[in-house]
């Protein structure tokens, strides 16, 4: 770990200015993914400004009907707050299928958008790693990559984005509040993360010096058909080797809107628009799933390692549509295997 | 009735208060004044040499006291024997900082000392170091037909025994049989504390090294060796320890970090390794086994053949047993077994809990649900009808074995009656079912050890024997056994450990320190005992005048006549009377060979397991596990069920998720963090129920112990792969069963 300053910042315009002062300085919001990556030297921040104090705690109602959850306001606060736990229990779920509750006590939502892919080399400076450093080559191609991704890849990264939460996030669309040096602005979720392309050191589009303020999602939760489905190597505390993101409104048992979404599979949360499309309209049955699960990942290719998972993905599909349709899925239920 | 009975009860952990209160030191936690902190720079290549380290560039840095090379490194001890330790494989031990030559990826090749613990982490990331790099291979699969048979070398590796009868022909006429090879990675112990040396400079070059060590009497003569250290010169204490799994058994290059900078600095040192250089000392080796197996037209076992290959480092042959079992666990009369290792750029594998027999169980035990498949049998009826009385290996007769009741009672309260053979027979909860059950045998073994016993006038007992604990009930058993001997309450008792001030105890592994600590300490508690009658026979009206040792007991308080209660006398009336402050005795304990010489001495186990298994997404869950273990006298009911409990958790993870990746091109380890190497929580743990059957067994040892801490892992990791096959159909037999291969 290389030595920094540190300040805490008492409100937003403070933190953005205490950012811009400091050349190669960071953000820290629970310290869980950014601490562990300074003690491995994968970052280097000269100066951390912390922003888990300033007054963006809140999850507040929304005049247009949708609901802000504020950039600091911890995983578990959000998960377990009453209006998230009705109106978006897929983010409930989700949230609880990650980490641990220490972990989740103590992430921040900005943080868990931010959070750095788990790729194995991307955390070990021996091995070359294009994110970590650019040009230095992708260790993980051709290497061991059970954990990386089938869709959307590029020739310089393989690397997935490891949150839950953000699939959940990608299926229920809101948009990102942000403040900057330039002032503020809206991102909308999907264009907030992106694909590696030549690029991967960036993992999403935010400009220098951006603060996340808030996510505020929009009023259709999906509370009645949904699901989250998350596959791992363990039945708790570990990342999706595949999770799925399910929001469906029927009409009897015909489809008239629904969000779909993978985790797990690419560089960003990946919401599928054709596959959505694929489902409106139709009966949910087990043949509409599986044509629209191998719609999903037509176009997916493994890696070696990850091949597996272009299968799984496909099946995790498929359940996930039909535990949404079936609609007798609750916030706080966490898939655990066999059980 | 009496209250000073506490063998085979379950009386809590006697640390339990001190560990939760946080007054229990571990060893990086001994806060000696003016300590400097070191931090060990590990090589990012698995072959070539160090051609440059610039180490000037930190030294500069105010606060950095010293940069550690092979480049200046004083003179240590020349000959490869100094650095072998008490288990010490075949070959040259590693020599930390010896020379540029770099044998495996993560090798130690600078130690990094400043003030703070922060500045030493910092330097070493500045720290730069130029290599030239050569070929390395670390595929086990390139060297098949490269293994070779080692030539002895560590303590307790066995040889396997020549082929009895005539397997292969056996193979050939059998009724039914089966071929198939099994596989398994790399595994790692990750205990959850750190490796750390808290080396304290006491002047004069004397130190005391507080290490996180499975024996301490190692370590110090491991310094003595390396450093030209005297007796009187290096004390090394480890009085807890956050688990080691047999991560500690050897001297880790911790410890000659924090030893080296201490003498050489001549201040205090304290040395830690990152989670991340925890997969650089020693791991259960990447292993393939072959196993073939006939059946008679009865059902008995007509050829059993079981061939292992692992990998070894190339300074060392690291050895295991791993197929001998597979010739003592059932009856057979043409069995053929062969061990070989082969060499690889990696460090040398490491005996990790059952070290050989977790790996052989697997093969062989999977191969018998196989064989059992093959022959049209239950595989329980099919053990049954293989059971073995006597241990071919050596033509003995076991000293005690009742692993047949073992699986009589594990069966019932597992319900296996329950179970249909056919695979993919059962259905629960949308999924399928599957029950599978797998046993194991373990050595019962006892070593020499010593132990010192002092009672003082107001009737406290201190026993002390420079053993370990490592969160197995060390101090709990034997202030029992203490406390028994001499019938005092286990308040009245205090057992110190961890010290090489104290009497020698073997390295603490192998499931010997119940049966080898404990007898010592029995029998220092039985000499202060004997000083202690003669101290009540004193008295011209004695009730005891004429009593021998034998016709005596110690009971609540009381030293009396066997046969005659009435005749009694107060233990601390006899203390206080006797005018001496303290009394002491010391003693040491050695097997009885003489007994012994006639019998093969093991413990058995079987465990039954259901798992439930997501046919459309792979997922595995165990449901519910159940071990029964024959293991003799089991001394504390609640600190052995842990351990069975925690060999459990062992063999699930082994079965499903444990497996440290090696990425060949690098030849380094990819997935060295608790973030990716999984271990199974809470989540993956069903319930569990532990069955102890009791052997009566006075050859072992006088207590009856034959030790529980490894035992318990057998049988559980082939129970759920077996369960998986009966779930689904499919064989798995690479190890971990990850989702993916059962899509
Ligand atoms: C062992 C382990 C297991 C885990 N398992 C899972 C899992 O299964 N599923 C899962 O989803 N997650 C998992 N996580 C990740 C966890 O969810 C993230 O570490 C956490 O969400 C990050 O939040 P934080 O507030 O601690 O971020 P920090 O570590 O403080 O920051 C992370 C990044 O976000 C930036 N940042 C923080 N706040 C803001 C803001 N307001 N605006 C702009 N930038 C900001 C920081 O500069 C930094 O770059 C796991 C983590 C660990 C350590
Ligand atoms: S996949 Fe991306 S993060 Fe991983 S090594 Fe390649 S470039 Fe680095």
């Amino acid at each position: 770990m290389y030595p920094f300053t540190y300040s805490r910042a008492t409100d937003v315009a403070d933190a953005v200015r205490d950012k811009a002062g400091h050349d190669g300085s960071a953000y820290v919001g629970g310290g869980t993914n950014l601490i562990d990556l300074m003690k491995m030297n994968v970052e280097q921040p000269a100066h951390l400004v912390n922003v888990a104090k300033l007054p963006l705690a809140k999850i507040e109602d929304l005049p247009n009907g949708g609901l802000r959850l504020g950039a600091t306001a911890t995983n578990s606060d959000t998960a377990w707050n009453e209006q998230v736990k009705a109106r978006y229990p897929l983010l409930n779920q989700a949230i609880l299928a990650g980490a641990s509750p220490q972990l989740r006590n103590a992430a921040t939502n900005g943080g868990n958008l931010m959070q750095r892919t788990r790729c194995y080399y991307f955390y070990d400076l021996a091995t070359p790693c294009n994110k970590r450093e650019p040009g230095s080559g992708c260790s993980a191609i051709g290497g061991f990559n059970r954990i990386h991704a089938i869709l959307g890849a590029s020739e310089a990264c393989i690397a997935t984005h490891p949150s839950d939460m953000c699939v959940a996030l990608a299926a229920l669309a809101p948009t990102v509040r942000v403040s900057g040096p330039q002032g503020e602005r809206s991102i909308a979720f999907e264009d907030f993360h992106r694909l590696p392309g030549d690029h991967p050191e960036f993992d999403n589009t935010l400009a220098e010096g951006e603060l996340i303020t808030s996510l505020d999602l929009p009023e259709k939760g999906f509370a009645k058909h949904f699901a989250y489905l998350k596959l791992r190597d363990r039945h708790s505390y570990a990342f999706a080797l595949v999770s799925v993101a399910v929001g469906l409104e029927m009409d009897g048992d015909t489809i008239t809107d629904a969000r779909l979404a993978l985790g797990g599979v690419a560089h960003k949360p990946w919401r599928d628009h054709s596959a959505e499309a694929l489902l409106k309209g139709q009966h949910a049955t087990a043949e509409t799933f599986g044509r629209v699960a191998a719609h999903v990942v037509a176009n997916a290719v493994g890696q070696g390692s990850n091949d597996f998972k272009i299968e799984l993905a496909r099946r995790a599909i498929v359940r996930a549509l039909k535990q949404a349709a079936e609609g007798k899925q609750e916030a706080g239920d966490v898939y655990l295997g066999g059980q | 009735m009496t209250q000073t009975n506490h063998i085979g009860k379950a009386p809590n952990r006697v640390d339990g208060p001190l560990k939760v209160a946080g007054t229990a030191h571990y060893s990086g936690e001994f806060n000696v004044p003016h300590l400097a902190y070191g931090y060990v720079v590990s090589s990012p290549i698995a072959k070539g040499k160090v051609v440059a380290i610039h180490a000037d560039e930190v030294r500069a840095l105010p606060g950095v006291l010293e940069v550690f090379s092979h480049e200046n490194v004083p003179y240590l001890a020349w000959f490869d024997k100094s650095y072998k330790d008490q288990i010490a494989p075949g070959g040259s031990p590693f020599r930390p900082l010896h020379s540029p030559d770099i044998t495996f990826n993560q090798q130690p090749v600078a130690l990094v000392v400043a003030d703070t613990f922060e500045l030493a982490r910092y330097a070493a990331a500045l720290l730069r170091i130029d290599y030239e790099q050569e070929d390395h291979e670390t595929n086990l699969e390139t060297k098949r037909t490269e293994g070779y048979a080692p030539g002895g070398g560590k303590t307790g590796f066995q040889a396997p025994p020549p082929p009895r009868g005539n397997p292969d022909k056996a193979l050939k006429n059998a009724t039914h049989s089966i071929e198939a090879e099994y596989a398994h990675g790399a595994q790692h112990h990750n205990p959850m504390e750190l490796f750390t040396t808290t080396v304290e400079w006491r002047g004069d070059g004397k130190i005391t090294a507080y290490d996180k060590t499975q024996g301490v009497y190692n370590v110090k003569n491991y310094l003595m060796g390396v450093f030209g250290l005297g007796k009187d010169e290096v004390r090394v204490v480890n009085q807890f320890m956050g688990g080691g799994f047999g991560a500690g058994l050897r001297p880790q290059y911790s410890v000659f970090m924090a030893v080296l900078a201490t003498l050489e600095l001549k201040r205090s040192v304290r040395v830690t390794l990152t989670r991340q250089q925890m997969f650089s000392i020693g791991h259960r080796p990447n292993t393939l086994q072959l196993l073939k197996m006939g059946t008679n037209p009865d059902g008995t076992l007509a050829s059993l053949q079981h061939h292992a290959l692992h990998e070894t480092s190339q300074f060392e042959d690291y050895t295991e047993n791993i197929v001998n079992w597979s010739g003592m666990l059932y009856q057979c009369e043409n069995v053929k077994l062969g061990y070989q290792l082969a060499k690889l750029d990696i460090y040398s594998p490491q005996d990790m809990r059952a070290p050989g027999a977790a790996s052989g169980n697997v093969g062989l035990e999977v191969a018998m649900d196989e064989m059992a498949y093959a022959a049209g049998l239950d595989p329980l009826e099919f053990r049954l009808r293989n059971y073995a009385d006597r241990d071919q290996n050596v033509d003995k007769p076991f000293s005690s074995k009742k692993l047949r009741e073992c699986y009589k009672q594990a069966a019932a309260k597992f319900g296996w009656e329950t179970r249909t053979q056919k695979p993919r027979s059962m259905r629960a909860n949308g999924k399928l079912r599957g029950m599978g059950m797998g046993g194991g045998v373990w050595d019962a073994t006892q070593t020499k050890s010593a132990a010192k016993a002092l009672i003082s006038a107001d009737g406290k007992l201190t026993v002390r024997s420079a053993t370990g604990e490592n969160g197995t009930g060390t101090y709990t058993i034997m202030t029992q056994i203490a406390a028994e001997t001499l019938g005092l309450p286990l308040e009245a008792v205090t057992f110190e450990l961890g010290d090489t001030d104290q009497p020698e105890a073997p390295i603490q592994g192998g499931s010997w320190t119940a049966a080898s600590v404990g007898t010592a300490v029995k029998n220092a508690c039985d000499a202060l005992g004997e000083k202690i009658l003669k101290l009540a026979q004193k008295p011209a009206d004695s009730p005891l005048k004429d009593a021998k040792y034998d016709e005596v007991e110690f009971v609540n308080g009381q030293l009396r006549l066997r046969l005659d209660h009435d005749q009694a006398v107060v233990l601390r009336d006899v203390l206080q009377a006797s005018g001496e402050t303290q009394l002491e005795a010391d003693s040491s304990a050695l097997p009885n060979m003489l007994k012994q010489q006639g019998y093969s001495m093991h413990s058995h186990n079987v465990a039954f397991a259901e798992v439930e298994v997501d046919e459309d997404l792979g997922t595995i869950k165990v449901t519910r596990v159940v071990s029964a273990v024959a293991a003799g006298r089991i001394l504390n009911q609640k600190t052995a069920r842990s351990q069975v409990l925690g060999s459990v958790v062992w063999g699930l993870g082994m079965a499903l998720m444990e497996e440290t990746v090696m990425d060949h091109k690098f030849g380094r380890y990819v997935n060295h963090n608790f973030a990716e190497y999984h271990i199974p929580v809470n989540a993956d743990i069903p319930h569990i129920d532990v069955i102890f059957v009791h052997e009566d067994d006075d050859i072992v040892n006088p207590l009856g112990v034959k030790g529980i801490g490894e035992v318990g892992m057998l049988g559980v990791t082939a129970a759920i792969a077996n369960a998986v096959f009966h779930a689904t159909g499919k064989r798995v037999r690479d190890l971990p069963i990850m989702l993916d291969k059962l899509l």
